[in-house]
């Protein structure tokens, strides 16, 4: 190969880069590892984390049983190590499967439009007040303290740079979102109002209510879902008066894998099309008239429309989106209604559990499969149940340090996974 | 079932005309081919393909009615397993992808995504993982990403990075909010940012969500960047210069150095686009060249899986200078044990938090074993014989194709469809006909500044009997524009749908299946 090239050495193939920017050394890395060394090199440090049990923490990433059928599928090389469909003649596999997805995420939120995927739900949820901004061309964002506290820091961080500005509305002592000081924040600058369905307390907010605040200011409403296996059992945010609904798809085919990758999702009414972020795939012919998919309304987007685009992601959560189309296309109509009714249900035992020993919810507003006990001293719980091995819950005071209710404030899921022994056992073991 | 876009099944008179004659050079031919509708167009109802346990408990009476649905989602298919297993099988075999063949799509670094990386990310210890464990029952995952953090920092030339960006872009976007941050806490946080015209797109974009005006910088004939231009349009309103080094000609920007000092010289920032890692790994480091900030592709330079669109992870590597503005999480050691720092309070200068949790961990599981792999002389072999390949493709395609700059490249070439425009065949006929032999097209109207560019980047991981049958794809096709072009202009024939009509798709977007 050399010889074709006109090059005496693998060396003088980088004789472009000046020798004073060259290393000089070889790199400060571990030594290399065969195979059989590297699996157990990595066994060794997937060893030293507790996934015996399934955890009891939600709080934005929840445990769920996928079926193995998802993962099997999704190894399928010709998806796993395909790229961007820019090509979409061979790339048919993944737009189909795309537009799917895109129509499974306006089925569950009742929405009309939905792209291609986002990096995430919080990233999503920035990405949706700043289409807010350039619909409204107003600059003021008011978010619910219950909207999940990574995703507000991801809304903060995303508006830093002086797009707009960022108004927190407290919630109640019921955990819902403070509508007579929501009616206070919401005014004619105002672009949207985002509140969490089912919201970070685990609390089916007054999305309606909320909504039609927004309305009445001309501002949008934007709807967070971190847990969307409860739109199997809510009614969808876009019929409740959403008018964007984001948050991750994660609970449908993805493991918890430390918190990402996760498939976050954005839908919105047909008259917001053109200001959508990201790759949304779309359905035509070929030249002989069979139906098609390709990626399309492109001119919104970075490669095209450069520093006036209206995001700059391209690379999004292609395999993640997949996943849960794949797992949303196993539990169908009736899988989905089950598995959500099974969440609640568990919830509910759950509830019951806790309430036999003397653990009460903190908030009184309804949930769907998650909510805040008093347990007393949330940390002391979590730190001991940690010495056996469990993930009890996320302590709320680690989010809401200042606040009296937040010292016993144990935000607990209950899914699938934590079959009715588990959950007794559990409840038992919190005030041992 | 509603058929929103009137798509009906094709007769045999309709198809394209079928290429019965011998496989392409790459193996294609046209096999079992089958058709597959939309998943919601498939299935009866009351099939379902999970098993669950029955609910122990009704819905709570204090759920408001209005708030609930009743009898589930409607339009939801209702499949087996084996529906499901089908319709996914079936769509998958309309992709190409890496395991499928060739994929030399020019600055995405199509290589092979080892097989064992994807079995560590599945093991129960990294899967199951939940991202609020308290740290004495994550310390395997803390210690990985404590060493991934180390490894990015020493590859780059760099003195801390921060793992949680999510892809190349939002990587960007995190560089240029800690140029700004760092402008601000020095008093003024400047206005505009430079960016030269062979950038990618996402460059001015992330600088525009930033708050900062593009300036377009020339290239040279030779297809770099040249000190004089850069001194003529840095001032002291310039918060930074973007450069992808090499470049997405694959040129080393030979003058960095200099351009650095210029720039440094006005109080502005260099930011490296780190894209094209994959030609400089072990050889040459951003850190040394004079770059502030750089940002990673693990699921270019490091083989974590494409998926068709992602997920990415875009880490950034920052000198000391730029350290104390790092998003959060950052992981430390302290003594054996290894701890997230989280707290703004620990950190007073980050500017925040760009995604929930702590990063899309899955990637930096695959990216660490690959790293294991390599060793230090595993790193330095990936950029040689990653340029290795593009140099010989160039060597083997320059002359049939025309080639835009001369100037040495590294791991990608640009060529163009000069030579053929007479017969009136494009860059998109070329693309489209390698498809019939089997390759996926290279990148393809990028970067702009060559018209008609054809971007090419084979990767280390090809063979060389792999790169000769693309070349040979090439030059047959090369050959086939001045004896028939007109037959390339009906390309790709072997594929399970013809050329897509775009312009319908944008004009009356159908954007996802209606209940009929």
């Amino acid at each position: 190969m050399l010889e074709v090239i006109g090059a005496r050495s693998l060396g003088e193939l980088h004789a472009s880069i000046p020798e004073r920017l060259r290393l000089g050394r070889p790199l400060d890395l571990p030594p290399a590892l065969d195979e059989i060394a590297l699996l157990g090199e990595l066994r060794r440090l997937a060893g030293r984390n507790e996934t015996h049990h399934p955890p009891f923490a939600g709080a934005g990433a929840y445990p769920h049983h996928v079926p193995p059928v998802v993962d099997q599928l999704l190894l399928r090389g010709e998806f796993f190590t395909a790229y961007t469909p820019y090509q979409p003649e061979i790339s048919q596999g993944t737009l189909q499967a795309l537009f799917e997805w895109q129509t499974f995420v306006c089925l569950l939120t009742g929405l009309e439009v939905a792209n291609a995927s986002m990096y995430d739900g919080a990233s999503a949820t920035a990405e949706a007040a700043l289409l807010a901004t350039r619909v409204t061309g107003r600059r003021k964002v008011v978010v619910s303290a219950a909207v999940h506290p990574e995703y507000r820091k991801v809304v903060a961080t995303y508006l830093r740079s002086g797009q707009a500005s960022v108004v927190t509305v407290p919630f109640g002592r019921d955990g819902r979102t403070d509508l007579a000081a929501l009616a206070r924040a919401v005014d004619a600058e105002t672009a949207c109002v985002v509140v969490g369905y089912p919201s970070f307390l685990g609390v089916v907010d007054a999305l309606p209510e909320a909504a039609a605040l927004a309305r009445k200011a001309g501002a949008l409403t934007v709807a967070v879902t971190a847990e969307a296996v409860a739109l199997g059992l809510l009614a969808a945010p876009g019929a409740l008066g959403a008018d964007v609904a984001v948050g991750s798809f994660q609970s449908f085919g993805n493991p918890l894998s430390f918190g990402g990758p996760a498939p976050g999702f954005l839908a919105a009414r047909e008259d917001h099309l053109r200001q959508l972020p990201g790759r949304i795939a779309g359905a035509t012919v070929d030249k002989v008239g069979r139906r098609g998919f390709v990626l399309t309304l492109s001119t919104r987007e970075q490669h095209i429309r450069r520093e006036k685009a209206t995001s700059n992601i391209c690379t999004n959560s292609g395999l993640c989106a997949l996943a849960a189309t794949i797992h949303l296309s196993l539990l169908g109509r009736r899988g989905l209604d089950e598995l959500a009714r099974l969440n609640h249900a568990r919830l509910l035992l759950l509830r019951e559990e806790l309430g036999k020993v003397g653990c009460p919810p903190v908030f009184s507003a309804p949930v769907f499969n998650e909510q805040a006990f008093d347990v007393g001293d949330a940390e002391a719980v979590v730190a001991a149940m940690a010495r056996r091995g469990i993930l009890a819950g996320a302590p709320l005071s680690r989010w809401f340090p200042d606040e009296p209710w937040a010292r016993g404030a144990l935000l607990c899921v209950a899914t699938e996974l934590h079959d009715p022994e588990l959950i007794r056992l559990f409840a038992r073991s919190v005030r041992e | 079932m509603a058929n929103p876009t009137g798509w009906k099944p094709s007769t045999e008179a309709e198809a394209p005309a079928a290429a019965a004659e011998a496989p392409g050079l790459g193996g294609a031919v046209r096999g079992l081919v089958h058709e597959e509708p939309l998943v919601f167009e498939r299935g009866s109802p009351g099939r379902c393909g999970v098993s669950l346990p029955a609910a122990e408990r009704g819905v709570d009476p204090a759920l408001p009615a209005a708030l609930l649905r009743e009898g589930g989602v409607a339009g939801m298919p209702e499949l087996s397993e084996l529906e499901v297993v089908r319709h996914f099988t079936h769509l998958s075999t309309w992709n190409h992808g890496i395991d499928t063949g060739f994929y030399p799509l020019g600055s995405c670094t199509m290589k092979y995504n080892p097989k064992s990386s994807e079995a560590m990310a599945r093991l129960p210890g990294f899967a199951d993982l939940h991202p609020l464990s308290p740290p004495e029952l994550c310390q395997g995952a803390l210690e990985l990403m404590y060493a991934l953090e180390r490894a990015l920092s020493e590859i780059a030339g760099m003195d801390a990075t921060a793992l949680s960006p999510a892809a190349g872009a939002q990587g960007e976007l995190c560089g240029m909010m800690l140029i700004r941050a760092y402008h601000e806490a020095h008093g003024y946080p400047r206005r505009k940012v430079l960016i030269p015209d062979t950038a990618h797109g996402t460059n001015p974009a992330s600088s525009a969500l930033n708050g900062y005006a593009v300036v377009q910088l020339a290239s040279g004939s030779d297809g770099r960047l040249h000190p004089e231009t850069v001194a003529a349009a840095m001032d002291e309103d310039v918060a930074a210069i973007m450069i992808t080094n090499p470049n997405t000609l694959g040129v080393f920007e030979s003058h960095v150095a200099e351009i650095a000092q210029i720039v440094h010289g006005r109080g502005g920032l260099v930011y490296g686009d780190g894209a094209n890692m994959n030609a400089l790994l072990g050889v040459a480091r951003p850190g040394d060249m004079g770059f502030d900030v750089v940002q990673y592709n693990l699921h270019k330079t490091f083989a974590t899986p494409h998926g068709g669109g992602g997920p990415g992870s875009g880490p950034v590597a920052v000198k000391e200078s730029l350290a104390p503005y790092l998003p959060l999480p950052l992981v430390v050691r302290e003594g054996a044990s290894y701890r997230l720092v989280t707290d703004p309070a620990e950190r007073p200068r980050t500017v925040g938090k760009l995604r929930e949790f702590w990063g899309n961990f899955g990637m930096f599981v695959r990216a660490w074993a690959l790293i294991r792999e390599w060793g230090p002389a595993g790193a330095r072999a990936t950029a040689e014989l990653a340029v290795l390949n593009a140099a010989y493709l160039r060597a083997r395609l320059a002359g049939a194709y025309h080639l835009p700059y001369e100037t040495p490249s590294l791991h990608e070439v640009v060529l163009d469809d000069k030579h053929q425009q007479a017969q009136g065949v494009t860059t998109m006929d070329v693309a489209k006909r390698l498809v019939d032999h089997g390759f996926h097209p290279p990148t393809i109207y990028f970067p702009l500044v060559v018209h008609g560019a054809l971007m090419i980047e084979p990767t280390e991981t090809e063979s060389k009997e792999t790169l000769d049958a693309f070349a040979a794809a090439m030059l047959a096709i090369a050959e086939e524009a001045r004896t028939d072009p007109a037959a390339l202009k009906s390309a790709p024939t072997r594929t399970v749908r013809a050329r897509l009509d775009e312009t319908r798709a944008a004009r009356k977007p159908v954007l996802r299946w209606t209940p009929g």
